[in-house]
């Protein structure tokens, strides 16, 4: 058996890894976001009120600033007990700007993931204030009223969907970006 | 959710029966931290009123729960009017389990959470926190609610 600290893997478990992550390649975000060390703590506490948005998105600065900062949080009081936010903190700076497309130094207005320059670049053709603010999608933080299994790290195309109810007109913006 | 439960001693003879059990249990119990039922909707109303020194009266709470006090959110813009039903997060939309008891199991049946929920949301609704008076009025109106 393997003796070594470091795990080693056997040739045929590497091929049948590449294998999997091969048809993934053909999309660029194809991948879960959420880490796999999942901190239950997280989903517990944060997505009491909101998507458990993954921390990959913002760079460890913002999350340590949000962090700091819970007791006016985008609008509500979200204060924790210290031991609660030091344990969801740790992790998050485990796991801050582990998205390909974040600079640990460029953090976004308001440290809010939405208004990162890599989220206004995909989101470009969706121009119209009028999505943004349609009943089905409140705003531009509700992942899931687009992205349908944005609750499971998934930010996929292929997972996407038009938001209900809103003018048909707007379709063309979702079909690829 | 499936509570978390602490196996110590085996209640039944067989021990190994026992500590397949409590593996199962293990496996299944998803919480990090066991928040175990520790109150109740009636003993919280009871907290209140005997700490506000006065005895609590649902009507007054209806009518705080739906009031807006001096901010842009009432209770009921999360909770509904009446919290019979699931809310919606005035910000998120996120789904919110019915507030009133009779309609939710779980509703005020750990402490920490009920001094963690009033002392958030009576700061976004009323810029302070509520009053032990306040509190025991919204919990004689939310326990009544059938």
């Amino acid at each position: 058996m393997n003796t070594s600290h470091t795990p080693r893997l056997s040739p045929w478990l590497l091929g049948g890894l590449l294998a999997a992550a091969l048809p993934l390649a053909a999309h660029a975000d194809s991948r879960n976001l959420l880490p796999r060390n999942e901190l239950k703590l997280y989903h517990q506490e944060c997505a009491a009120c909101h998507l458990a948005y993954p921390p990959g998105l913002l760079p460890a600065t913002s999350w340590q600033r949000m962090m700091g900062s819970l007791d006016k949080h985008y609008g509500s009081d979200a204060s924790m007990d210290a031991a609660t936010v030091q344990q969801i903190g740790t992790w998050l700076q485990t796991h801050a700007g582990t998205y390909k497309r974040v600079r640990a130094t460029d953090t976004p207005p308001d440290d809010r993931i939405t208004r990162s320059a890599w989220f206004e670049r995909k989101h470009r053709k969706i121009d119209s204030p009028q999505v943004w603010k349609h009943a089905s999608v409140k705003s531009a933080a509700n992942c899931m009223a687009c992205h349908t299994a944005a609750d499971k790290g998934n930010f996929d195309d292929d997972s996407v969907r038009f938001p209900k109810g809103l003018d048909e007109r707007f379709r063309a913006a979702f079909l690829d970006d | 959710m499936i509570p978390c439960i602490s196996p110590s001693t085996p209640p039944v003879a067989s021990a190994r029966l026992w500590h397949a059990v409590a593996a199962v249990a293990a496996a299944l119990c998803v919480a990090a931290p066991a928040l175990a039922a520790d109150t109740t909707p009636a003993d919280q109303l009871k907290r209140w009123t005997v700490e506000a020194g006065t005895p609590a009266s649902a009507e007054r709470g209806k009518v705080f729960f739906n009031s807006r006090h001096g901010g842009e959110w009432s209770c009921a813009s999360c909770h509904n009017a009446p919290p019979t039903t699931e809310g919606k997060h005035a910000n998120t939309g996120k789904p919110i389990a019915p507030l009133a008891p009779a309609f939710n199991a779980k509703a005020f049946t750990e402490v920490a959470k009920v001094d963690k929920w009033f002392r958030r949301n009576c700061k976004d609704v009323l810029s302070r926190e509520c009053t032990a008076a306040e509190k025991a009025d919204v919990m004689a109106y939310l326990v009544n609610l059938k």
